[in-house]
């Protein structure tokens, strides 16, 4: 079991004749994720490695593909355009891989989605993956294992980082999430915590944070409250210097808020465990484990 | 990005907002003759990206073109924050009856931008914020159908209670609306928005910072950037595409991906370190990207020790060993290295640095531990 994508999984890949694009597409091929098509308009009619066809509009590869996923590989200032795209298109989750997605775009998107009903996750993320079944974006296949804990980060590699510690210590995962690091994103840890806490396969939850916003706080209430599942969490920049946009958009500290402290605060107030390093999610979700 | 308060002055005036006349001038001979034009009082103002200007003294009543002059010579090329001032504004003097505040975030827990304005005008919003909530209308707009006339009606009214004031503050409110949407902000505020003793509603100070994501689809606001008033390694770093942010420790730290970055910074500070900088070399690493990282760290003359951190995923790990290869031959290192390389090429990574005589280890605490002791070292020497 897993969250989100398995081996049921349809994805078209928007952007597939990009060099991000067709590079990713080929990785997720080899690891055994169903792409049933590409996007790339005016290259409608053409095959992407001689096996999958390429359409023109995310309309005509879902007609034509029974599709329910799709991965945006676009440049950022068509990025929101593909996502509405796709949203129209009616696949069920659209995972943006896109880096640099302005903001007040995402204030559009956002609530254009959510009112199809369909999930985003991302932009500026790595995607997810259930080891041994799929994988949607560009998280390293090699580093992840089939096992029973469910991992969800803001970051990139820092994710590798902690799998690649997880799997290197024999705990395997049901699927890891990469939510992005913009300020605007699809889908929050919440979002992600309550799927795993659903998910009859997943045994402990893994959760890397970072400075800024407030999402961790209101993560770790809902833990208190709304799970039975046990979850240790991280957060990335207990060093940063306040007002300073730490690379991801998202990570800055205003003011008072947005502090590692408060969120690590908040995490221990809620009775989750907190690695102090990423080292330490191995014999905190040991321990759990047992 | 930030840019300066004239820069938000120009772009808020040519929309329509009152603003008192004024100039920027980089010598004291210019504010001179600004105030000279001006013809009444002057307030000659610092332009530097740091809050807090008037308190360092920054900010100066001046009233004749001569006190002009000698105000802006004490304050051009003053320290504020460790940013040197190399320019100011010389705009006339108001005489303030009340002041407001009035600003627009993008706020991440609404997903919109949200107007905040406050009668209590003037002074730190966020203190207001703790202090006196109740003071403080925040009103979150959905950017589809942008800022309707009776939401900036509403703002105008908490401001003042007469009409003609309330109508003249929400026509300002569109106006800032319409700057922070052209524009691409993540924020935009006017600080003080006042009254003056004739009853006219004015913007006296205007701060704007821009989504750097914006930058390429709007060029007449990219080409705004000063980078005169940004930190030089800070600058250097843009240009060759690097993330990097300089901090006060010795430990040079240069990693792919912002969280993983961020992850070793603290890591460093768990073994009693300190980090000289945040450096994120990105997603696709070229060499050259490496070398560029390498000068930029290697510039600044506190870091003792410099730690690579690489998890290579889209990143070639080989890549980065041919960087710190080709980089070292250039400009021969004066402080030891520590490498940490896994994932993508890790053994082509591992062989190009043994054969160029760089050990590299594969374990992240370890190599973080090691650049501890070398730099501590390095500083007892």
């Amino acid at each position: 079991m897993s969250i989100f994508i398995d081996k049921s999984t349809r994805l078209i890949v928007q952007g597939i004749t990009g060099r991000d694009g067709s590079f990713h597409a080929k990785q997720m091929m080899e690891y055994g994720t169903q792409v049933v098509g590409g996007v790339t308009p005016g290259k409608g009619g053409q095959m992407f490695e001689g096996t999958v066809p390429i359409f023109n509009t995310v309309a005509a590869a879902v007609a034509a593909t029974g599709a329910n996923t799709s991965v945006i590989y676009v440049p950022p200032m068509f990025a929101a355009d593909a996502i509405m795209e796709a949203a129209d298109a009616g696949v069920q989750l659209i995972v943006a891989i896109t880096e640099g997605v302005p903001v007040l775009d995402m204030t559009r998107v956002h609530p254009f989605v959510k009112e199809r009903g369909v999930r985003l996750i991302g932009p500026n993320c790595p995607g997810l993956i259930t080891p041994g079944a799929a994988k949607v974006g560009i998280i390293p296949g090699r580093i992840c294992t089939p096992g029973p804990v469910g991992v969800v980060s803001r970051s990139g590699t820092l994710t590798y980082e902690v799998v690649y510690q997880l799997t290197r210590a024999g705990i395997g995962q049901t699927t890891c999430v990469g939510i992005g690091g913009d300020p605007i994103n699809g889908t929050n840890f919440i979002d992600c915590l309550a799927a795993f806490e659903a998910d009859p396969a997943t045994k402990a939850v893994c959760m890397m944070g970072e400075i800024g916003g407030t999402d961790e706080q209101e993560a770790a209430e809902f833990v208190r409250t709304r799970m039975t599942k046990p979850v240790v969490g991280f957060i990335a920049g207990q060093t940063a210097p306040p007002g300073r946009r730490m690379g991801h958009a998202g990570a800055i500290i205003s003011g008072s808020s947005g502090t590692a402290a408060e969120k690590l605060a908040a995490f221990e107030a809620a009775g989750m465990g907190v690695a102090k390093r990423p080292l330490d999610f191995v014999e905190l979700i040991r321990a759990r484990l047992r | 990005m930030n840019i300066h308060e004239y820069q938000a002055k120009e772009i808020l005036r040519a929309l329509g907002v009152p603003i008192p006349a004024g100039e920027v001038a980089t010598t004291a001979d210019e504010a001179e003759a600004i105030a000279r034009r001006i013809g009444s009082q002057v307030v000659v103002k610092a332009q530097v990206h740091a809050g807090g200007r008037g308190k360092a003294g920054g900010v100066k009543l001046a009233k004749t073109p001569e006190e002009a002059r000698e105000k802006a010579a004490a304050i051009l090329g003053m320290q504020i924050k460790g940013l040197v001032v190399q320019k100011v504004l010389v705009t006339a003097a108001s005489d303030i009856a009340s002041e407001a505040y009035v600003g627009i975030i993008l706020d991440r827990a609404t997903r919109k931008p949200v107007f905040m304005v406050s009668p209590a005008g003037g002074i730190d919003i966020e203190e207001v914020a703790a202090t006196t909530p109740e003071k403080i209308l925040k009103l979150p707009i959905d950017t589809r159908y942008g800022l309707q006339p009776y939401q900036a009606m509403r703002l105008g009214f908490f401001l003042y209670d007469d009409l003609a004031k309330a109508r003249a503050a929400s026509k300002i409110m569109g106006q800032l609306y319409t700057a922070f949407m052209q524009s691409g902000c993540s924020l935009a505020e006017i600080n003080p928005l006042i009254v003056d003793t004739a009853g006219n509603v004015v913007a006296l100070d205007a701060k704007m910072g821009i989504d750097d994501n914006e930058l390429d689809r709007r060029p007449a606001i990219a080409a705004l950037r000063d980078e005169t008033a940004e930190e030089p390694s800070e600058v250097a770093a843009r240009n060759a595409n690097l993330t990097f942010i300089k901090l006060d420790g010795n430990v040079g730290c240069c990693v792919n991906g912002a969280g993983l970055a961020m992850a070793t910074m603290d890591l460093v500070k768990y073994y009693g370190g300190d980090p000289a900088n945040f450096l994120d070399i990105g997603g696709s690493s070229n060499p050259e990207k490496v070398v560029n990282a390498l000068r930029i760290i290697t510039s600044d003359p506190n870091v003792k020790c410099i730690l690579f951190n690489i998890f290579g995923g889209i990143t070639r790990t080989d890549d980065v060993a041919n960087g710190i290869v080709t980089a070292t031959r250039q400009n021969p290192l004066k402080v030891p290295i520590v490498i940490r390389l896994t994932g993508t090429n890790e053994e082509i990574a591992m062989k190009i640095l043994s054969e160029n005589g760089f050990a590299a280890s594969s374990d992240m605490d370890e190599a973080v531990q090691k650049a501890v002791a070398l730099a501590t070292g390095g500083k007892a020497a």
